[in-house]
C-alpha cells in the first residue's frame, strides 16, 4: 500500500471529545490502521462541509449488479481532484438477519471482506433494517456481490421503486408480549417477495414492517406502508398474586424503567386504573383483586407494561393490519390505517400474502408515478379502497371517527331507479 | 414456520477469500456462476441457544440497572442483557471490537436492536458483571466511551438519524456530527432512568425524513430556506421536466423555454412565492440544486410517538421553525433540545410521552414554560391546515395574550 494522506480537520477533531462514542475517532484509527485513503478522504470531504456548511456529493448515481435493479446507493464526490479516493463512494445494501441477531463468525467475515473491497466504513442499521456498506467504487460492485453470496449467503437489500427490506421487532425470540412471531413472518415474506425486492417492478417504495404487539418496537404504524402489528381478541391473563405484590411494592412497576428517581410508592389506582384509555380496569381493594372488562379493552399495553409480572396478552392471537404510513413527500406525511383489524398468522402465511399482492395489483395498475400506497388511499377514499380494491366489508374499526361533512358518493346501482332520468317526465309533475 | 437451522452456516467458520469473487466474475459472461434471490441468512442460525431454547416461552423481564435487563423464561432459565450505545456510523474494526467482547462473554451471539444500540446477552451474574467491567473501560483515544451502557426504561436512548453530509446529497445538515453533540449533552440521561417516560429523540438530514422524525419525542429535521437554482443549460439534458412539475406539492413550478446563445431550450421555472424550500425537485432533477450554508439549517418538531400506549400514535410538531447550522457541535439546536426535554422532565407525569404532557397542558403553555418564541412560521397553511386551528374558546392566559384596547390601521 501506497502512502496515505491525512487532511487536516480542526472542526471535525472537536468531535473526539464528549462521552458518546466518537465517530470521527473511529474512523481516523481505522484509517491509519488499515492505511485507508478513503477513510481520510471521506472525513477531509466532510470538514470542508462543516466549512462551508453544505454537502459535497454530487446528485445521484445510478449504479448495481446485473440481475438486479436496486441494492446499491451510487454515490459520487464533487471534490474528486482534492480527495480522489472517493470518487466514487457508493454504499452497498445487505438484508440483515431478521431482528438483527448475529454469529461474530458471519460478522467477521463480513468485515474481512468489505475491508478488502471497501472503505471499511458501515452503517449498523440502516433506518429500514439493512446492513449498510458505505463506500466503494464501481469496479468492485460485482465483486462485492459475488463475495455476499458466494461466501456469504448474504444477499443484497432493497432500494428504488420495490419492495424494500422488510424488518420486524424482536418478537418471540426476547419479548413476553409477542403474539405473533415476527421473525418468521420477515423470513418468510422476504423470501416470497425476492423478486419484487430486487427488481423494481412498482409506482414506488413499498415497505412491510412486522411487530409483535402494539408497542410497536419497530414503529411498523409509521414506517411501514404495510404495517402488521400483533394483537390478542381474548382477555388479558392475570396473575393476581402478582398484582398484590406489585401493590405491596414487592415488584417494581414497568420492570424498573423508572428506577432513578422518586415517584412514591407504586399507587395501581393512579398508575394503572386511572391512566387506562377506555378506563375498563378495576381494582378492589377490600378484595385486593384486579378487574378488567375485557370487552371495552382496546389493548393499549399500558397495564400490561406497568404489571409485566402480572399480566399478560391473552391467547387468542393475531395480527391486526394497517396500510399507508410515509413521510411528509408529497402529500404530507402519514401514519398507517386499519385495514384489517384481525387476521389470524399461521405459516405459511398465505392469507397475508393474498392481501399483499391484492394490493400490488392494484397499486401496480393505477398507481401514478411515485405514489406511495398511502396517497392512492388518499386519492380513491379509504371506503373504495376498502370495499372496491379489497373487497373487503366497511366497519366502524375503520374509522377514528365518521364523516362531517354530507358530501356523499353513491353508486347508481344503490339507488332505486337508478340515474338516467327523463327531465320531460319531471316537468309533467312540475311544470316550469 | 421456516425450516431452522440450528448452528451458524459452517461456510463462516471459512476464511475470506479473497481471489474467489475474481475467479467466479467473468466480465466477459456475466450472468456466468451469478447467485441471486438468496434473501437475507436465516435468523435462526444466529440466535444464542438460551434464545432458541426459549423462544415464545418468555414469562417477562425486569430492569435491574440502567441498560442491563432480565428476561425469565417459562423454563425458569434466565437471561441477561446489556445494551451499549452505538454511533451507528462505523467501521469494520469497531465492529470486530463487538465481536472481541462476543467471542469472550456471549459464546458469540451480539443482536442490534430498532434503534442501533447493541445488545450482548449472558446467563450467569459472574459473567454479567465481567462483561460490564469490560465495557465500561473501553474508550477511544479521544476519551470518548465506544460502548456505553444505557438505553433502557424511562431514558434518552439512541438517535436515529440519517447519513448527513458524509454520503447524501439532498441533505440540509449533518447527521452524525449533529448527534454525536446532542448525545454528549444528554449523556446523563442515556445511563439513567430520571424521565418520566422513555424520550426517543430522532433526527433527518433533509424532510424528505428518512427514518423517525415524524413520530418522535423531539426531532430535528435539515430544512432549507431559499427557493432552488436552476440551471438552465443543463436542465432539459439531465431532467425528465414533467417529473419535476410534479415533485412539487405546491405547483410551484412550470415549465419554460430559454434562448441559450441562440438555441432554444427547455427547462423550468420556479414561482419563489409558492416555494417551500422542500428540496423535492432537486430529488428529481440534478439541475436545481438548493443546498445553501446561509440558507440551511434545522427546524425541531416535538411530541410524536408510535407505541399505542395510553394515547394513539402522534405525529411530531414543529415549535422552532429554524436553527442555524453551526458545525461542529450545533450548541443552539443542543441547547433548545435540552431545554425542551429538562422542561419535560420536570413537568410532566409519570408515563407520560412528550406528547401526551404537551396535550395535558395545551400547546400555549408548551412555548411558556419551554421560552420558545411562537412565531407565525408555526402555523400550519398546508392543505388540511384549519384541522390545527383552535376552534373553541378553550384556551389557557400565558405570557403570549396581550389585551386588545384599540386597533387601528
Amino acid at each position: 500500500m501506497g502512502e496515505v494522506k491525512k487532511h487536516e480537520t480542526p472542526l471535525l477533531d472537536q468531535l473526539k471529545s464528549g462521552p458518546w462514542p466518537s465517530f470521527v475517532d473511529d474512523i481516523y484509527n481505522y484509517a491509519e490502521k488499515h492505511k485507508k485513503q478513503s477513510g481520510f478522504d471521506v472525513l477531509g470531504q466532510m470538514e470542508l462541509s462543516y466549512k462551508e456548511k453544505e454537502t459535497h456529493w454530487k446528485h445521484g448515481g445510478i449504479v448495481g449488479v446485473f440481475g438486479y435493479g436496486g441494492g446499491v446507493i451510487g454515490r459520487y464526490s464533487d471534490q474528486q481532484d482534492k480527495f480522489p479516493s472517493i470518487w466514487a463512494f457508493h454504499t452497498i445494501r445487505v438484508n440483515q438477519p431478521a431482528a438483527k441477531w448475529y454469529h461474530t463468525s458471519a460478522l467477521r467475515k463480513l468485515c474481512d471482506l468489505w475491508d478488502h473491497r471497501g472503505s471499511g466504513l458501515v452503517n449498523f442499521h440502516g433506518s429500514t433494517g439493512d446492513i449498510i456498506l458505505l463506500g466503494t467504487v464501481t469496479e468492485q460492485l460485482e465483486y462485492v456481490f459475488y463475495d455476499l453470496t458466494h461466501q456469504l449467503k448474504m444477499d443484497l437489500g432493497g432500494s428504488g421503486s420495490n419492495l424494500r427490506t422488510p424488518e420486524c421487532c424482536m418478537g418471540m425470540s426476547r419479548c413476553e408480549w409477542a403474539c405473533i412471531d415476527t421473525q418468521d413472518i420477515v423470513y418468510e415474506l422476504t423470501m416470497q417477495f425476492q423478486d419484487e425486492l430486487h427488481r423494481p417492478a412498482f409506482p414506488y417504495k413499498f415497505k412491510i414492517k412486522v411487530s409483535g404487539c402494539p408497542n410497536d418496537c419497530v414503529a411498523a404504524i409509521a414506517r411501514a406502508d404495510f404495517s402488521i402489528i400483533g394483537i390478542w381478541r381474548d382477555d388479558i391473563k392475570i396473575d393476581q398474586e402478582a398484582v398484590r405484590a406489585y401493590v405491596a411494592g414487592e415488584l417494581k412497576p414497568n420492570a424498573g424503567a423508572h428506577s432513578d428517581r422518586d415517584w412514591g410508592p407504586f399507587d395501581i389506582k393512579k398508575e394503572v386504573i386511572d391512566l387506562c384509555p377506555t378506563k375498563c380496569m378495576y381494582w378492589d381493594e377490600r378484595e385486593k383483586k384486579l378487574y378488567i372488562n375485557n370487552k371495552e379493552c382496546n389493548r393499549c399495553m399500558h397495564c400490561i407494561n406497568v404489571m409485566p409480572e402480572a399480566l399478560r396478552p391473552g391467547d387468542d392471537r393475531g395480527a391486526v393490519i394497517l396500510m399507508g404510513a410515509k413521510a411528509p413527500i408529497l402529500e404530507g406525511a402519514q401514519l398507517s390505517t386499519v385495514i384489517v383489524p384481525f387476521i389470524k398468522i399461521e405459516p405459511p402465511y398465505d392469507n397475508l400474502k393474498n392481501l399483499i399482492y391484492k394490493v400490488w395489483d392494484y397499486w401496480m395498475e393505477n398507481g401514478k408515478n411515485r405514489e406511495r400506497v398511502g396517497e392512492i388511499i388518499q386519492r380513491i377514499g379509504l371506503n373504495r379502497f376498502i370495499v372496491d380494491v379489497l373487497g373487503l366489508k366497511p366497519i366502524p374499526q375503520h374509522v377514528r371517527e365518521p364523516r362531517s361533512n354530507p358530501y356523499i358518493f353513491w353508486k347508481e346501482e344503490e339507488v332505486e331507479g337508478g340515474w338516467t332520468r327523463d327531465v320531460a317526465e319531471f316537468r309533467k309533475r312540475h311544470p316550469a | 414456520m421456516s425450516e431452522r437451522p440450528e448452528k451458524p452456516d459452517p461456510i463462516y467458520t471459512q476464511p475470506y477469500d479473497p481471489t474467489l469473487a475474481e475467479k467466479l466474475y467473468n466480465p466477459q459472461k456475466p450472468m456466468e456462476n451469478r447467485i441471486t434471490d438468496i434473501g437475507p441468512p436465516h435468523y435462526w442460525q444466529f440466535l444464542p441457544p438460551v434464545i432458541q431454547r426459549n423462544y415464545g416461552k418468555w414469562k417477562s423481564h425486569e430492569i435491574i440497572q440502567p441498560g442491563v435487563l432480565k428476561y425469565k423464561a417459562e423454563s425458569g432459565e434466565v437471561v441477561y442483557v446489556v445494551r451499549c450505545g452505538t454511533p451507528r456510523l462505523e467501521t469494520t474494526d469497531y465492529i470486530r471490537e463487538i465481536c472481541e467482547i462476543a467471542d469472550k462473554y456471549c459464546d458469540g451471539y451480539v443482536r442490534w436492536t430498532t434503534r442501533n444500540n447493541i445488545e450482548f446477552h449472558v446467563t450467569d451474574e459472574e459473567k454479567l458483571r465481567a462483561l460490564l467491567e469490560d465495557l465500561k473501560s473501553r474508550k477511544h483515544p479521544g476519551g470518548s466511551y465506544k460502548f456505553p451502557i444505557g438505553g433502557t426504561g424511562a431514558s434518552v436512548t439512541n438517535i436515529v438519524h440519517t447519513q448527513g453530509w458524509i454520503h447524501c446529497h439532498t441533505p440540509a445538515i449533518d447527521a452524525s456530527g449533529v448527534v454525536k453533540s446532542i448525545m454528549d449533552e444528554l449523556f446523563e440521561y442515556f445511563g439513567s432512568h430520571k424521565l418520566p417516560a422513555q424520550v426517543r429523540i430522532s433526527l433527518a438530514c433533509c424532510l424528505n425524513m428518512c427514518g423517525a422524525v415524524h413520530c418522535s419525542d423531539i426531532a430535528v429535521v435539515g430544512i432549507h430556506r431559499k427557493p432552488p437554482l436552476v440551471e438552465d443549460e443543463r436542465l432539459e439534458k439531465v431532467c425528465e421536466i414533467p417529473l419535476v412539475i410534479a415533485a412539487c406539492p405546491l405547483g410551484a413550478i412550470k415549465p419554460a423555454t430559454v434562448e441559450i446563445g441562440g438555441e432554444k431550450r427547455k427547462t423550468v421555472r420556479v414561482n419563489e412565492d409558492r416555494c417551500m424550500f422542500c428540496g423535492n425537485c432537486y430529488t428529481m432533477c440534478p439541475a436545481m440544486p438548493i443546498a445553501d450554508g446561509q440558507g440551511d439549517g434545522l427546524a425541531i418538531v416535538v411530541g410524536g410517538k408510535v407505541s399505542n400506549r395510553i394515547t394513539p400514535p402522534k405525529f411530531s410538531k414543529v415549535v422552532i421553525p429554524y436553527i442555524p447550522n453551526e458545525p461542529p457541535r450545533w450548541p443552539t439546536a443542543v441547547k433548545w433540545i435540552k431545554k425542551i426535554l429538562e422542561t419535560y422532565s420536570q413537568y410532566a407525569n409519570k408515563y407520560e410521552r412528550v406528547g401526551d404532557w404537551i396535550e395535558r397542558i395545551g400547546w400555549e403553555r408548551f412555548f411558556e414554560l419551554t421560552e420558545i418564541p411562537f412565531t407565525w412560521h408555526l402555523i400550519d397553511d398546508y392543505r388540511l391546515a384549519y384541522n390545527t386551528y383552535r376552534t373553541s374558546v378553550h384556551f389557557k392566559f400565558t405570557s403570549h395574550v396581550e389585551v386588545m384596547t384599540d386597533y387601528e390601521y
